[in-house]
């Protein structure tokens, strides 16, 4: 049960996601078009508030829950796997029009053809688990 | 009410994914979605075969809570929450995209020339939706996250990574875009 706070923040993710549009796929294809600021709104002003938030954490000012400390985990990526990876996931994202949060507000709308989005992105998966002993990087 | 079914301008939604954000991270858990579908391998028994999905997956059930809501959040966003299904595109998109061969573009969230379920069950129609599912799932895994664990969690982490992957995400959205778009959607028709 002390899970169920997970499922609310999901609800409020998942509406917040359906009401700025950013479940569409028009909104990514005119974001890659540069001809809208929209997208670029949003994911500019979530980072800027976003940056200020993580530094309260880091430097305690802001707690968690139970009171402690948060060290953010860094991200430890290789450049090739991170730039060949985000290329990949790039090409995916603008043809779906969707990434992995939005996959699962989409079917909550019945966009049922998601399901095969969201199949391939857990083969995808588990192609590269399979995999990625063999790959650089 | 007027604000609730109206669609929300960014300097609102920009804001409130913050909100989701610090939530996440007050409760002690990192914001990433991409993660969760490493989740769902590991529960069909993909940990039998490679290691990589080896993971406890009581430790990461929260995942699932977590996605569940998300969906949860866009059935209620759709029955409740939306007046319209159309997107307020700018013409020159809309022109666009009908000389892409996409006929009524905005006017639903999804374009019926990729999501209807006549193109799902047409051979190319299903190959361009599970396509781009396994790039998105083999990406985000070799990049190391996706919109919300690079993009949001780890530039406002100033994460140099993140910086990285989100220059490869727009290379490849791009790429898509501009220059495969022409050869997948009109080479067929």
């Amino acid at each position: 049960m002390k899970n169920i706070k997970f499922l609310f923040i999901g609800i409020l993710f998942g509406i917040i996601l359906s009401k700025t549009e950013v479940v569409s796929w028009y909104r990514i294809y005119e974001m890659f078009k540069f001809q809208s600021f929209h997208m670029y709104g949003i994911i500019g002003s979530a980072v800027a508030i976003g940056i200020v938030v993580m530094q309260l954490f880091k430097k305690g000012i802001i707690k968690d829950y139970l009171g402690n400390q948060i060290t953010p985990k860094k991200k430890e990526n290789g450049t090739t796997s991170t730039i060949v990876g985000g290329i990949i996931f790039g090409m995916g994202w603008a043809l779906a029009g969707a990434c992995p949060g939005p996959m699962f507000v989409l079917i909550g709308h019945g966009a049922l053809a998601i399901l095969i989005v969201l199949l391939g992105a857990i083969l995808g998966t588990f192609i590269f688990g399979i995999l990625h002993k063999k790959l650089p990087n | 009410m007027e604000f609730i079914t109206q669609p929300w301008p960014w300097y609102v939604g920009g804001p409130l994914i913050a909100l989701i954000l610090f939530l996440m991270f007050y409760f002690g858990k990192a914001f990433g979605v991409s993660t969760t579908l490493e989740t769902f391998c590991s529960v069909a028994g993909a940990g039998k075969l490679s290691e990589y999905f080896k993971v406890d997956i009581q430790q990461n059930s929260w995942r699932f809570v977590f996605v569940l809501g998300i969906l949860l959040g866009g059935l209620i966003s759709s029955a409740f929450l939306m007046s319209s299904q159309g997107i307020d595109l700018h013409p020159d998109t809309v022109k666009e995209l009908a000389d892409l061969g996409f006929a009524n573009a905005g006017g639903s969230y999804l374009p019926e020339e990729i999501f209807s379920m006549e193109n799902l069950f047409s051979l190319k129609g299903f190959l361009i939706l599970i396509g781009a599912g396994i790039l998105i799932g083999f990406g985000s895994r070799y990049a190391g996250g996706c919109t919300s664990g690079h993009a949001i969690s780890g530039l406002s982490n100033l994460q140099l990574p993140s910086l990285v992957a989100v220059i490869g995400f727009f290379i490849g959205g791009l790429v898509m875009i501009w220059f495969l778009f022409p050869f997948i959607f009109l080479s067929t028709k």
